[in-house]
């Protein structure tokens, strides 16, 4: 069996599993952002009225941190009186940060647990050896409810990363570069496992950006196998106990990839789907309205820093503005102790609340018609950032922070 | 649910995304009959206005890839939408239309034969799919047993009220 089969037939009391089996699975936390008040009315639609066990339900206000309607201040106070009224203690407020970056600094997101959050980039949590996958309300309230979701046990896919990634280029341009190559419906129904040399080198910050982006490839779940890098993290963050599991060698993957990284250029997805990849250079005449860091793909401490180095002592051009939104508190706050934040202030950075910010397009740093934006997010789609006529191109932070100093799409390549 | 489905196609191409099926910036909005107004507003603003209550969508790969916001598959079930055939779906959408009783049926090549405007019916149990006004015939990928038990419910909230009710799934407190 695979690690994600061992995990969902020991989280279903089974002895193994099969592809294409249901399984009826305890879940190890359950997460519910703001976006999602359909939760706590599904949860009493069916009739329920106490949740299964509320130490293990975390609730996150990020979508909408802090509020900027009245209707979405009224979803947060609901939210509040329902935690108060079930006893649940984790309520992540409007400074907490992203869903999936708060589940990681708290220490939650460990190997061999199942996470289910109401966001479809849950995957990231593969990042830690976890399986971990988005739902919608109505089964977050299942689980409210029962403690339990049922998952079809996925086929597996394995990509190997080989070779040396080269200076100025990262993990989001491997996986852009991937999701290019194989299509934005390659993996539907299906769960994705990064392995090979590479892997082993990428920090904690860049495998959660790869595990992340899987989504858009239509993939149900990501793995990485856990290793010294994971359990250096975890010593200093987890709060559980965690079993690891690791696949047995005659598993047979539904399909076996490698990707050599070593001549790999900065990528681009262009608007406006995620899949529309090119290479950077082809775009360098693209003039840029506002650049935007942040997010649960490229919103933390690393690619802060990376940007910081970049603008050191520059100012951005005149007619961009940088928008950055730290992916959490904790980001936050390292990257304030580290001096990141002044340098990016210095530079003509604005700085948002820790959260969602305009990844949504719900606030803070909305486009215009006719605007274009490159943004270390995720999603490209018509209106993803605000105007349905905005043009959104995703590439990595520092790409991101180049393109901000030059006033268009610009290679880091040369300033690493 | 009903057995069969039939109604005018309105024809869609491949990964169509929540943020089309329903923009980010109406997501703060809860109450059903507003959701409902803004059906597919991020893929043509006019959809709604469109659109009767038993018509039927057919796309083709990916359907309702993107965010988990359930307005997505709430929106569709608010506009009476009889069926939904694609290709293929994204899978967080069709749990999520699954769990609210709105039949989302997987057939490849589906896209290729209905034009906007046919008529389509579709046998919910039996798969079968008939395009009404060129005669031809296709046969979705059957429901697992799980799913159809789900659908034959009317969605899962019925489902869990009723195990509720029954004590099949104890409370506590
Ligand atoms: S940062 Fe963006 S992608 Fe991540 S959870 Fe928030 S809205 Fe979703």
């Amino acid at each position: 069996m695979h690690a994600i089969e061992k995990i969902l037939a020991a989280k279903a009391g089974v002895p193994q599993v099969t592809t294409g089996e249901i399984v009826n699975c305890t879940v190890d936390v359950a997460g519910i952002n703001d976006v999602y008040l359909q939760t706590v009315r599904s949860f009493y639609e069916m009739g329920a009225k106490k949740v299964f066990d509320p130490d293990k339900l975390v609730f996150f206000f990020d979508h909408y941190a802090p509020c900027a309607t009245t209707l979405q201040a009224n979803n947060h106070r609901a939210f509040r009186e329902f935690c108060q009224e079930q006893g649940i203690k984790n309520l992540m407020e409007v400074n907490e940060g992203v869903c999936h970056q708060v589940l990681a600094d708290k220490g939650w997101s460990c190997p061999g647990e199942i996470i289910v959050v109401t966001d479809s980039h849950t995957p990231t949590h593969g990042a830690f050896g976890a399986f971990s996958t988005g739902v919608g309300a109505t089964d977050l309230a299942t689980i409210m409810i029962t403690g339990k979701l049922w998952f079809m046990v996925p086929e597996i896919i394995r990509i190997n990363l080989t070779g040396k990634l080269p200076k100025g280029v990262y993990a989001k341009d491997v996986i852009l570069h991937i999701i290019g190559d194989l299509g934005a419906d390659y993996a539907v129904y299906k769960a994705v496992e990064f392995a090979g040399p590479v892997i082993k080198e990428l920090s904690v910050s860049q495998r959660m950006c790869l595990c992340n982006m899987t989504t858009e490839m239509g993939a149900k779940a990501c793995y990485i196998q856990p290793d010294e890098i994971t359990k250096t993290f975890l010593k200093e963050h987890a709060v559980k106990h965690y079993d690891v599991y690791h696949t047995d060698a005659n598993f047979k993957y539904a399909a076996d990839l490698t990707y050599d990284v070593s001549g790999l250029e900065p990528q681009v997805a262009i608007p406006s789907s995620v899949d529309n990849v090119g290479v950077l250079k082809d775009y360098e005449n693209v003039k840029i309205d506002q650049a935007y860091l942040g997010s649960c793909t490229g919103g933390r401490t690393e690619d802060i820093a990376i940007a910081a180095q970049i603008l050191q002592s520059k100012h951005i051009h005149k007619a961009v503005r940088l928008i950055v939104a730290p992916a959490s508190k904790a980001v936050l706050e390292e990257s304030m102790a580290k001096g990141y934040i002044k340098t990016l202030l210095d530079a003509g950075a604005t700085l948002i609340s820790t959260g969602c910010g305009a990844c949504c397009g719900i606030h803070q740093g909305m486009l215009g018609d006719n605007e274009t934006c490159i943004s270390s997010t995720n999603r490209n789609f018509p209106g993803r950032m605000g105007s349905t006529k905005g043009k959104i191109y995703l590439a990595s932070p520092a790409t991101v922070a180049m393109s901000a100093l030059t006033g268009r799409i610009t290679s880091p390549v040369t300033e690493i | 649910m009903e057995a069969i489905a039939k109604g005018k196609v309105f024809l869609l191409g491949k990964n169509i995304d929540t943020d089309q099926i329903y923009p980010g910036i109406y997501v703060e909005i809860t109450d059903v009959d507003e959701v409902k107004k803004h059906a597919l507003a991020g893929y043509d603003p006019e959809f709604v206005n469109k659109f009767k209550p038993g018509n039927i969508i057919v796309a083709g790969t990916n359907f309702g890839c993107g965010s988990s916001r359930e307005h997505a598959a709430i929106t569709l079930k608010g506009i009476g939408v009889g069926a939904i055939i694609a290709e293929s779906f994204g899978r967080i959408f069709y749990r999520n239309a699954i769990n609210l009783g709105v039949p989302v049926i997987t057939c490849k090549g589906i896209s290729k034969l209905f034009k906007e405007g046919d008529i389509a019916s579709v046998n919910i149990e039996t798969g079968e799919i008939k395009n009404q006004t060129t005669g031809v015939i296709a046969k979705a990928v059957p429901f697992s047993p799980y799913i159809m038990n789900i659908l034959k419910n009317d969605g899962i909230k019925p489902m869990i009220k009723r195990q509720l009710a029954e004590g099949l799934i104890q409370q506590k407190g």
